[in-house]
C-alpha cells in the first residue's frame, strides 16, 4: 500500500513527523504567551507600579524607598540595628530572614502553610487584610502555597513571641493540642552557618544571586551578610522570617489596592 | 504458512521500564499512605527530619508522579511507537542508556529530597543539578522516539498512529514546561533560586503544575488509552474524527487553566477569569476523549464480566471522566473561594491520579506482561482482587477528602449569631481527623493492590522464564 496523497492538512501533518512536532508546539505555545508575557510589562501586574487615568502612580509608598538608607548596620554599641521600621515598605530580606527562608523552603513549610489571604471577610477576620502581589516581590521563589493543612502564615510577624514560636517549632502539641504539625527539633541544634554535609552556607553568594536578579542589596549588605548571621541556629533564622511576614506594609482599609 | 516477516521488536528495555514502573508504584503509593498517616497520626513524624510530612509528601509526589509515571509512559512509548510503526527502535542502545539514567535520576531524587534539597516550587523539587539531567533524558526519549517514527517504512505505514500524536505533545510540552519553570540561579550545589518572583513566578509554576497534570498525567495516558483500549477490546478506536478534535483542542486549550490555580490572589484577575472560562469549555473535549474510550466497547460490553485488565482500563475512563467534570467546576470562582486551600483539591488530584492514571496504567502493565513475556498471567482472580482493592481504595481516598475538603470551606467562613468567625483555625483541623484516617485506609486499600500485582507479575514472569527453560531442554 502505497501513500496516498494528504486530503487536507490533518492528513499531510499525520504523514509528516516533524510538521506534526512543530503544529503540537504552535497549538501549545499560544496560552503561554497570552497569559505569561503580558504579566511582564503591564503596570497594574503589581500594585507599586499601577497607574491612576492620569498615569500617576497610585502607591508607590508600597516600596520602601531605601536611598540613603541602610537595610542593617552595626550600632556604636555593636549591636546590630536597621533604618528600616515595619510599615516603611516592602524590603529585601536581611541575610537572617533570607537563611530561614531557605529553611522554610528545606521543609516545605509551604504545602501546608499559604502565604496569600483572600479578599473574603473571613479570611480578613481570621488573617488580616488581602495580600498584594508587591508583598511578595523579593520572592524567589514566590511562597503562596496552596493548601491549608495549617493556617495562614501571611502576616504571621508580630503575632506571637519569639519563645511561643521556638517552644511551637520544638513541639506543636504542647501549645496547640489539635495540631498536626511535626516537630522540627533539630532546628535549635544546627547551625545556620552551615548547610548541607557541613559546608559553610555563603550568605554573600546568596544575596549577590538575588542582587543579580533584581533585589535592589548594597555591596555593603552584601558585605556583611556572612558576619550577620553568625552564631545563629537555624531556629532563630526561621523565626526571624516568620516575624518579618506581613509586617512590611501597613495597609489602609480605605483604600481599594486592587479592583 | 505465514510467509510475512515479524518485525523484531527491542521488547527488553520495555520489560526493563515496565518492572521499574510497578516497583515505584508499590513504594509511591506506601510512602503516600504513610504521609496521609502522618497528618492522621503526626507522632508518627517520629521527631526524623528525613521523613517529616514536609518532606515525605514531595518523595511520595515525585515517585509517583515521576518514578511511576514516567517508567509506565517510557514502556508505553517505546512499546506502541514500535508496534504502530512496524519496527524496532531507533537506537536500542539509546534507550537502554535512557532505563539507566532515569533509574539512577530517580534514586539521587529519593535522597536528595529527603535530605531537604529542593528548588521548593510544587511538583518541581528536584536541585538544579537532576534537574538539568532529567531535562537530557527527556531530550534523549524525544530523538529516540521521534527517529523511530521518522525512520518508518512510510510505504507500509503512511500514518502516524494517534497514540503518537498524544506521545508528541507530552514529550515537546514537558520539555518546555520544565525547562521555562526551572529556570534558576545556582548558589551552591544544593541550592539554587528561581529567577522569577512574585506574580510572575506564580503563574508561571501554576502554568507548569497544571500543564503537567494537562500533559504528563493526560496527554501521555490518553496515548496509552488509544492503543491498549482497542487493543484489550480487540475493536478499532469509535471514531477517528473525535481523536482528532479530541487531540487538537487538548492540545491547545489545556495550557489556558492553570491560572484558575490562583483565583482571588494578588494575580490580575483577567488571567485567572480567562483560565477559568477556558477550563469550563475543556469538558467538552475531555469527555469527547472520554466517550471515544468507551465507546469502543459498544456491542462488546459483555467483555467487562470476564476481562479483568478491560475493567481497569474502562473504570480509569469512568475516573477520567469524573475527574475532568469535577476540574472545572472547582475552577469556578464561587466554588474556587470555598474549595481553594482545601482537602478537596487533593481529593480532586487523586481522583486523577489513582482513578485515572494509575487504573489506565495498570491495565495497559497487565496487558504489556502478557505480550511480553508471551504468557497468561500467573492469576487472573488476583487481577480481579487488585481491580476492587484500586477501586475501592479510590473511593474511599476521594469521598474522604470531599467531605473534609467542603467542611473546612464551610468552617473556616462559618459566622456564629453574634456576627464573628465560628470556628478557630485548630478546630478545623481536630474535625479532619475521622476522614484523615478515612483517606489512609483508601491509601492501604490501594497500597495493598499494588503489592499484590508486583507479586502476580514477578510469579508471571517467573513461570515464563521456566516455560523457556524447559522448551529449551526438550
Amino acid at each position: 500500500m502505497a501513500a496516498q496523497k494528504p486530503r487536507n492538512i490533518q492528513e499531510w501533518l499525520e504523514q509528516n513527523v516533524f510538521a506534526l512536532m512543530f503544529a503540537t508546539a504552535l497549538a501549545v505555545s499560544v496560552a503561554t504567551i497570552v497569559e505569561i508575557v503580558p504579566l511582564f510589562y503591564l503596570n497594574d501586574t503589581y500594585e507599586h507600579t499601577a497607574t491612576d487615568d492620569a498615569g500617576n502612580v497610585k502607591f508607590p509608598d508600597l516600596v520602601w524607598n531605601h536611598e540613603g538608607k541602610r537595610l542593617y548596620y552595626k550600632d556604636e554599641s555593636g549591636n546590630w540595628a536597621s533604618d528600616w521600621k515595619p510599615g516603611d515598605g516592602v524590603r529585601p530580606y536581611t541575610p537572617l530572614e533570607l537563611a530561614g527562608k531557605d529553611i522554610y523552603m528545606r521543609e516545605h513549610c509551604m504545602y501546608c502553610h499559604s502565604q496569600m489571604i483572600r479578599p473574603f471577610r473571613d479570611e480578613r477576620e481570621r488573617y488580616g487584610h488581602y495580600s498584594l502581589g508587591t508583598e511578595s516581590i523579593y520572592d524567589h521563589p514566590f511562597q503562596w502555597g496552596s493548601k491549608r493543612t495549617g493556617p495562614d502564615l501571611a502576616r504571621v510577624g508580630g503575632k506571637y513571641s519569639n519563645e511561643w514560636h521556638t517552644m511551637h517549632l520544638m513541639r506543636p502539641q504542647a501549645l496547640v493540642p489539635e495540631s498536626v504539625m511535626p516537630a522540627y527539633p533539630w532546628l535549635a541544634e544546627n547551625s545556620i552557618e552551615n548547610d548541607f554535609f557541613g559546608t559553610h552556607r555563603d550568605m554573600k553568594k546568596r544575596l549577590e544571586v538575588m542582587k543579580l536578579m533584581g533585589v535592589p542589596y548594597t555591596q555593603e549588605d552584601i558585605d556583611n551578610a556572612d558576619e550577620y548571621i553568625k552564631g545563629h541556629t537555624e531556629m532563630d533564622a526561621v523565626i526571624a522570617y516568620m516575624q518579618v511576614l506581613g509586617t512590611m506594609v501597613k495597609l489602609d482599609d480605605s483604600k481599594a489596592y486592587r479592583e | 504458512m505465514d510467509t510475512v516477516v515479524k518485525p523484531q521488536y527491542n521488547d527488553g528495555v520495555v520489560k526493563a521500564f515496565t518492572l521499574a514502573a510497578i516497583i515505584f508504584l508499590v513504594l509511591g503509593t506506601f510512602m503516600g499512605t504513610y504521609a496521609a498517616s502522618e497528618l492522621a497520626w503526626p507522632f508518627l513524624n517520629f521527631d526524623t527530619a528525613e521523613i517529616t510530612f514536609g518532606r515525605l509528601r514531595v518523595i511520595h509526589t515525585n515517585t509517583v508522579i515521576y518514578a511511576f509515571g514516567g517508567n509506565v509512559l517510557m514502556a508505553t512509548a517505546f512499546y506502541i511507537v514500535q508496534r504502530t510503526n512496524g519496527r524496532p527502535l531507533y537506537s536500542n542502545t539509546l534507550a537502554w542508556i535512557q532505563f539507566v539514567a532515569f533509574q539512577v535520576g530517580l534514586l539521587l531524587a529519593v535522597i536528595s529530597l529527603a535530605l531537604g534539597m529542593s528548588e521548593a516550587k510544587e511538583y518541581h523539587e528536584l536541585e538544579w543539578p537532576l534537574d538539568i539531567a532529567v531535562a537530557l533524558v527527556w531530550i534523549l526519549f524525544t530523538f529516540n522516539f521521534t527517529m523511530t517514527i521518522a525512520e518508518r517504512d512510510k510505504e507500509k505505514v503512511p500514518h502516524i498512529y494517534v497514540a503518537n500524536w498524544f506521545f508528541f505533545g507530552l514529550l515537546i510540552m514537558v520539555t518546555y514546561l520544565w525547562v521555562l519553570n526551572g529556570l534558576a540561579v545556582p548558589v551552591s550545589l544544593f541550592r539554587s533560586y528561581s529567577m522569577f518572583s512574585g506574580v510572575q513566578d506564580a503563574m508561571i509554576q501554576w502554568w507548569w503544575g497544571h500543564n503537567a497534570v494537562g500533559f504528563f498525567l493526560t496527554a501521555g495516558f490518553l496515548a496509552i488509552m488509544y492503543y491498549f483500549v482497542p487493543k484489550q477490546a480487540q475493536r478499532p478506536i469509535y471514531s477517528y474524527r473525535l481523536s482528532v478534535v479530541h487531540f487538537w483542542a487538548l492540545m491547545f486549550g489545556y495550557v489556558w487553566l492553570g491560572a484558575h490555580h490562583l483565583q482571588y490572589t494578588a494575580l490580575p484577575d483577567w488571567v485567572g477569569s480567562l483560565g477559568a472560562m477556558i477550563s469550563l469549555a475543556m469538558i467538552i473535549p475531555s469527555w469527547g476523549g472520554a466517550l471515544n474510550g468507551m465507546l469502543t466497547l459498544s456491542g462488546a460490553w459483555d467483555r467487562l464480566r470476564t476481562d479483568y485488565i478491560l475493567r481497569f482500563l474502562i473504570m480509569s475512563l469512568a475516573f477520567y471522566a469524573m475527574s475532568t467534570f469535577e476540574g472545572p467546576v472547582m475552577s469556578a470562582k464561587t466554588v474556587n473561594a470555598l474549595s481553594h486551600y482545601t482537602d478537596w483539591t487533593v481529593g480532586h488530584v487523586h481522583a486523577g491520579a489513582l482513578g485515572w492514571v494509575a487504573m489506565v496504567s495498570i491495565g495497559a502493565v497487565y496487558h504489556m506482561t502478557m505480550k511480553l513475556w508471551k504468557t497468561e498471567m500467573y492469576s487472573m482472580s488476583l487481577i480481579n482482587f487488585h481491580f476492587w482493592l484500586a477501586t475501592i481504595g479510590t473511593v474511599f481516598y476521594i469521598v474522604g477528602m470531599w467531605v473534609s475538603g467542603i467542611m473546612q470551606g464551610l468552617m473556616w467562613r462559618a459566622y456564629d449569631e453574634y456576627g464573628t468567625l465560628a470556628y478557630t483555625f485548630a478546630e478545623s483541623v481536630a474535625a479532619m481527623h475521622p476522614y484523615y484516617v478515612m483517606r489512609a485506609t483508601g491509601g492501604v486499600l490501594f497500597t495493598t493492590g499494588a503489592a499484590i500485582m508486583l507479586y502476580n507479575m514477578l510469579m508471571t514472569i517467573r513461570m515464563a522464564n521456566a516455560r523457556q527453560t524447559n522448551l529449551a531442554h526438550a
